[in-house]
C-alpha cells in the first residue's frame, strides 16, 4: 500500500504543477487589466490557498485514519469523545471558518464591482447576434452616434457602460482579463462597466452557448489613449469614404450586384441591411468573422468566397464572383478606412 | 391473519417442500414473453442498473469523441453540428438516463434485500417505471442515429430550444423524452418511499435502518419534489413548439428566465440525487470493510437530511450572470457555502470510523478512497463558484466541466464502481476478479485527474465550456491535448471494470452468502437471491443484524406467512412493529403493454398532437386490463 501511497502523491504534485505555471493568456481571467479582474483575482489567490491547505489537511487526516493500524496487531480506533471532537472540529468548526470570511469578502467585491457608475459615463450598446456582436456608440442623450461590429474601443482608465442585450437568444458578454461575464438576455437590457487600466487589446468571447457557431463567436475590445480614442471616434462618425480610384468604384457596383446590400450597411451609400454588420469602415477592424481571423486581404477574399469553410454554419451565404469581380470588390472594402 | 411469536431459527422447519412452494409463488414466467411479465424487484432493478451501465458506455463514447475533437486546435474531427449534438446528448444521457436511473436500479434491487422484505409496495408499477425508461431511452439515442438528436444542450436553454431558433425536431425529442422518463424517475421513487417507510422487517426501528437505505430514503423525497420542475419547464416547452403557446417566447411577454428557474429548481437538486445515495454506499462499505459501527451514524443520517434541505434553495447559484439583483444572489451564495457543514460532517464521521481501524484494501475499499481524493477538490471548487464575483469569471468555462466532474465523477461515479464490485457478488452470486478492479481503479484515479484538473486551468485561462473549436494562438493546445490523454487512461480503467463484470458472470469465483462479512440483511439472502429473497423474513434487534447472529444471539424470524400467495409483511413507519400482511400481485404483460402505448402518445407529439389524445385512450385501455381485479387468493 505504501506503494500506492507514493503513486497518489506523486500524481497529485504532477496534477498540480501546470496549475502553478503561468497563467498568462491572451484570454486569461488570473492576468487582470482593469479593476473588476483585478479584484476577483485578489479573491481568488488567497481563496486557492485555503482550498489547498484544506485538501492536504483532509487527506492527511484521511491518510492518518487508514495507516494508523496498518502495521499494528489490533485496531487503535478513537473513544467516541475523540470521534465527536474530530466531527465537530472538521466537519463544522472547519468549513465555517474557511467559508464565512469568504462568503463575506466576496459580497464585498461584488458591491465595489458593481457600483453604479456617473450619469454621463459613455455609453456603450452592445447587441449579441447569431453568431457576432453589433457595437453602437450612444451619446449623452441616448442616440447610437457610431456603429461597429465585433471590435470595441474605449478610453483608458475611464469607466464605460455597456447595455448588453439580444434579439434574439441568450450570449454572454465576457472579456476575462477586464471583467466578468455579464448575460445578454432578450427582453431586457442588463448593464455592466468596463475600466481597463492598460492600454491594449483585449479579447472577449461569448461564454453562453448560442448555437451552432458558438464557439467562434469573439471579440476584439482596444483600450487606447483617450485622444487616441475619441480620433477613432471620430473617424467611425463619419460615412464610408467615397471610391477614389476606378477599381474601386467597379468595386462598389459588384457589391450592390452581388446583393451584398441585403444584409450590410455602408453609411454614406444606400447599402443599409440589417442581417450582417456594418461594413462602414470595415478596413480599420483588427480580425474577421468576429475574432475568428486577422481582417487581411487574403482572409477577407476566402471570407466572402466560403465563409463556411472559416465559421461552419455562419449566416453568411457562399458567393461565386468571378476573380476579377472578387479582386475589385475586395479593392472597395479595402479602402472603407 | 396474526403474527405468532418470533421464534428462534432452530425451531423453525425447512422443509424442501416448503421452498418448492415458495419458489412456485415467487418465480418469474420463462420464455421470451415471460419476461416482459416479470414484475420481481430484483429483475427490475438488474434491468436498471444493467440498461444504465450500457447507456453510461453511450454516453462516454461521445465524452471520448468530444476530447478527440478538443485535443487540439482547429481540428476537423466533428465541426459544430456533430458536435453540438454530441455534448447535448452527453449530458442528457449522463444525468437522466444514467446517474437517476442507476442509482434508483441499486436502490430498487437492494432496498427491499437490506430492509428484508420480499418485494417492493408495487411491482407492476416498478416493471412499468422500468419500461418507460427502456424506450424513453432508445428513442433519444434513436434520434442521435438519424441524425435528429437535441443539439441545444442538456439546459435546453430558451429562446435557443424555441422553435424560431432550433428548428427540427431535435428539441422536440428531448422535450417529450426527458418528461417521460422523468414519469419513470418517480414510480421508482414512489415505490422506494413506500417500501422504506412500510416493509421492514420487524423490529428494523428507523433508527436502525441501514444507511444506504436512509439515502435511498431521502434520495426519493427529493426526487418527488424536484422532478415535477423538469416536467413543468419542459411540458411548457412542448407547448410552446408544439401548439405555439406563448411561455417562453419574449415577444409575446413571455420570459425566458422562467425556463432557467424551473430548470435549475429541478437541476440543483438533481446533482444530490445523484450524490446522496453514493453517499450511502460510501457508508455501507466503510462499515463493511473496516468491520466496525460506524461513527456517527445519527448525524450521517441528518447530514443526509440537510443536504437533501439545503439543496433545494440552492438553484440561483448557476444564474448569477444572468444579470438578476445582487442582494437576492447573495441569499443563494449564503445557502451554498452552507453545504459545505453537512458535506464535511460526513466526511469527518468516515475519518473518525477509518482512524485506526484494521482495514481490508479490497476493491470496493479502494473505489471508496479515491472519492475522498476526487470530492474534496470538487467540493471545494464549488464553495469557490457560489462568491458571486468569482462565478462570473468561470461560468460557462472549463473551470466549470472540471469542477462538476470532480463533484459527479468523484462523488457518484467512483462509489457507484466501489458498490458495484461490493454487491456484484450478490446480483450475480460471483466475484469479481479483485487484480482486475485494482488495475482499473489505479488507471481510472490517474485518467480522470490528468483529464479534469487541467480544465481548472483551462476555465481560468479563459476557454469557454461547450465549443468545437478554438484558434490556435489562445495556447489551450497542450492543455486539451494532455486532457484527451487521460481521458483515453480513464475509458480504459473502466473499460476494465466492464470487462471484468463480463468475464466474472462466466468464470469468476463463486461468492458464499456474505463474501465481505458484512453486517446488513441483503447479506443474509443467498447469492444471488432466491425468487422470494427470504425462506423466513428476520427479525431485527440491532443496526448490523448480522454480526449480531454471528456472536449467536438470538435469531429470530417471522413466522405465519403463507407460501402459496405473494404475501409480505407490513410494518409501521417508526419501529417497525407488525401491522398487517399484503399480498402482492402475480406478473402480467400490462404494464409493458401500458408503457408502450404511453410512449406512442410522447413519441407522437413529436410529430403531431393528435397522438396524445390517441394515447390517452390506449393508456386507459391498457389500465383497465392492469388493474381488472383478479384476485386469485379470493377462490380460497
Amino acid at each position: 500500500m505504501s506503494f500506492s501511497q507514493h503513486v497518489r502523491t506523486t500524481v497529485l504534485l504532477g496534477a498540480t504543477a501546470p496549475f502553478l505555471s503561468a497563467c498568462e493568456g491572451p484570454q486569461s481571467a488570473l492576468d487582470p487589466a482593469g479593476s473588476a479582474a483585478e479584484l476577483i483575482t485578489r479573491l481568488w489567490w488567497p481563496t486557492l490557498f485555503v482550498a489547498t491547505l484544506v485538501t492536504l489537511l483532509v487527506l492527511t487526516l484521511l491518510a492518518v485514519a487508514i495507516f494508523r493500524a496498518h502495521r499494528q496487531r489490533s485496531a487503535l480506533p478513537l473513544n467516541a469523545r475523540q470521534s465527536r471532537n474530530l466531527v465537530i472540529a472538521g466537519g463544522i468548526i472547519l468549513p465555517l471558518a474557511a467559508t464565512i470570511p469568504f462568503a463575506l469578502s466576496s459580497f464585498s467585491i461584488g458591491r465595489t464591482m458593481d457600483a453604479p457608475l456617473p450619469q454621463d459615463a459613455m455609453t456603450v450598446e452592445v447587441i449579441g447576434k447569431q453568431w457576432w456582436w453589433e457595437v453602437h456608440y450612444l451619446d449623452e442623450a441616448g442616440n447610437r452616434i457610431a456603429t461597429t461590429a465585433n471590435e470595441i474601443h474605449i478610453p483608458v482608465g475611464e469607466a464605460v457602460r455597456f447595455l448588453l442585450k439580444s434579439d434574439n437568444v441568450i450570449h454572454s458578454f465576457w472579456l476575462p482579463n477586464l471583467k466578468g461575464k455579464t448575460d445578454m438576455m432578450p427582453g431586457r437590457t442588463n448593464v455592466t462597466s468596463v475600466t481597463a487600466d492598460e492600454p491594449g487589446v483585449y479579447r472577449g468571447q461569448c461564454a453562453e452557448y448560442c448555437g451552432t457557431q458558438h464557439a467562434l463567436m469573439a471579440f476584439m475590445l482596444v483600450a487606447e489613449e483617450p485622444e487616441a480614442f475619441d480620433a477613432w471616434l471620430d473617424g467611425q462618425r463619419q460615412p464610408a469614404t467615397m471610391p477614389q480610384t476606378e477599381a474601386q468604384a467597379s468595386g462598389r457596383d459588384v457589391f450592390f450586384e452581388a446583393g451584398c446590400a441585403g444584409c450590410h450597411t455602408i453609411r454614406g451609400t444606400s447599402a443599409s441591411g440589417d442581417l450582417g454588420p456594418d461594413l462602414t469602415h470595415i478596413a480599420s477592424r483588427r480580425t474577421l468573422a468576429s475574432a475568428t481571423v486577422p481582417n487581411r486581404i487574403g482572409h477577407l477574399g476566402g471570407w466572402i468566397t466560403d465563409p463556411q469553410h472559416v465559421k461552419p454554419g455562419s449566416r453568411m451565404p457562399p458567393s461565386d464572383l468571378s476573380p476579377v469581380e472578387l479582386k475589385t470588390l475586395l479593392g472597395y472594402l479595402e479602402s472603407l478606412e | 391473519m396474526t403474527f405468532e411469536k418470533p421464534t428462534n431459527s432452530r425451531d423453525v422447519i425447512d422443509s424442501p417442500e416448503e421452498t418448492s412452494r415458495l419458489e412456485r409463488t415467487w418465480h418469474s414466467p420463462g420464455g421470451l414473453l415471460g419476461w416482459f411479465t416479470h414484475v420481481n424487484q430484483r429483475m427490475i432493478g438488474k434491468r436498471f442498473i444493467i440498461t444504465a451501465f450500457c447507456f453510461f458506455l453511450l454516453a462516454g463514447i461521445l465524452g471520448i469523441l468530444i476530447r478527440l475533437q478538443l485535443a487540439g486546435p482547429e481540428q476537423k474531427l466533428l465541426g459544430p453540428e456533430l458536435y453540438n449534438q454530441f455534448f447535448t446528448m452527453h449530458g442528457t444521457v449522463m444525468m437522466f438516463f444514467f446517474a437517476i436511473p442507476v442509482m434508483e436500479g441499486f436502490a430498487i434491487y437492494f432496498v427491499p434485500l437490506m430492509v428484508g422484505s420480499r418485494d417492493m409496495a408495487f411491482p407492476r408499477l416498478n416493471a412499468f417505471g422500468y419500461y418507460v425508461y427502456l424506450i424513453g431511452g432508445i428513442v433519444l439515442f434513436g434520434s442521435l442515429l438519424l441524425s435528429m438528436a437535441p443539439n441545444a444542450g442538456w439546459f435546453n436553454y430558451v429562446p435557443l430550444s424555441s422553435k424560431l431558433y432550433s428548428p427540427g425536431y431535435g428539441v422536440d425529442v428531448w422535450t417529450t423524452m426527458i418528461t417521460f422518463i422523468e414519469v419513470s424517475a418517480l414510480t421508482a421513487a414512489v415505490e422506494l418511499i413506500v417500501t422504506t417507510l412500510r416493509m421492514r422487517a420487524p423490529g428494523m426501528s428507523l433508527n436502525r435502518m441501514p444507511l444506504f437505505v436512509w439515502a435511498a430514503l431521502v434520495m426519493s423525497f427529493m426526487i418527488v419534489f424536484a422532478m415535477p420542475a423538469v416536467i413543468v419547464s419542459s411540458t411548457l416547452l412542448i407547448l410552446d413548439r408544439l401548439v405555439d403557446t406563448q411561455f417562453f417566447i419574449v415577444e409575446s411577454g413571455g420570459e425566458p428566465l422562467l425556463w432557467q428557474h424551473l430548470f435549475w429548481y429541478f437541476g440543483h437538486p438533481e446533482v444530490y440525487i445523484i450524490l446522496v445515495p453514493a453517499l450511502g454506499m460510501i457508508s455501507t462499505i466503510i462499515i463493511t470493510f473496516t468491520r466496525r459501527p460506524i461513527y456517527g451514524y445519527t448525524a450521517l443520517v441528518l447530514s443526509v437530511v440537510a443536504i437533501g434541505f439545503v439543496s433545494f434553495g440552492l438553484w440561483v447559484h448557476h444564474m448569477f450572470t444572468t444579470g438578476l439583483p445582487q442582494l437576492g444572489m447573495s441569499f443563494f451564495t449564503a445557502a451554498s457555502v452552507t453545504i459545505a457543514i453537512p458535506s464535511g460532517v460526513q466526511i469527518f464521521c468516515w475519518i473518525a470510523s477509518l482512524w485506526g481501524a484494521k482495514i481490508r484494501f479490497a476493491t470496493p475499499m479502494l473505489w471508496v478512497l479515491g472519492f475522498f481524493a476526487i470530492f474534496v477538490i470538487g467540493g471545494l471548487t464549488g464553495v469557490m463558484v457560489a462568491s458571486i464575483p468569482f462565478d462570473t469569471q468561470v461560468h460557462d468555462t472549463f473551470f466549470l466541466v472540471a469542477h462538476f466532474h470532480y463533484v459527479l465523477i468523484g462523488g457518484a461515479v467512483f462509489p457507484l464502481i466501489g458498490a458495484t464490485y461490493y454487491w456484484w457478488p450478490k446480483i450475480t452470486g460471483r466475484m469479481m476478479s479483485e487484480a482486475a478492479g485494482k488495475w482499473s481503479f489505479w488507471l481510472a484515479f490517474i485518467g480522470f485527474n490528468v483529464t479534469f484538473f487541467p480544465m481548472h486551468q483551462l476555465g481560468l485561462e479563459g476557454m469557454p465550456r461547450r465549443i468545437y473549436t478554438y484558434v490556435e494562438e489562445m495556447g489551450w493546445g497542450d492543455l486539451n491535448l494532455l486532457a484527451t490523454i487521460g481521458s483515453l487512461v480513464l475509458a480504459t480503467g473502466f473499460g476494465i471494470t466492464l470487462i471484468n463484470a463480463v468475464w466474472s458472470v462466466f468464470r469468476g469465483r463463486r461468492a458464499e452468502p456474505n463474501p465481505w462479512g458484512a453486517p446488513t440483511l441483503e447479506w443474509a439472502a443467498d447469492s444471488p437471491p432466491a425468487s422470494y429473497n427470504f425462506r423466513h423474513i428476520p427479525v431485527v434487534h440491532s443496526r448490523w443484524p448480522l454480526w449480531d447472529w454471528d456472536t449467536d444471539r438470538e435469531r429470530a424470524v417471522v413466522t405465519g406467512l403463507r407460501n402459496d400467495r405473494r404475501e409480505v409483511v407490513l410494518t409501521s413507519i417508526l419501529d417497525a412493529k407488525p401491522v398487517g400482511v399484503q399480498v402482492l400481485p402475480a406478473p402480467t404483460i400490462w404494464p409493458f403493454v401500458s408503457a408502450v402505448a404511453a410512449s406512442m402518445g410522447f413519441i407522437g407529439i413529436i410529430f403531431h398532437p393528435i397522438f396524445f389524445v390517441i394515447a390517452f385512450f390506449l393508456v386507459a385501455f391498457t389500465l383497465v386490463a392492469w388493474f381488472w381485479p383478479r384476485r386469485p387468493w379470493r377462490n380460497d
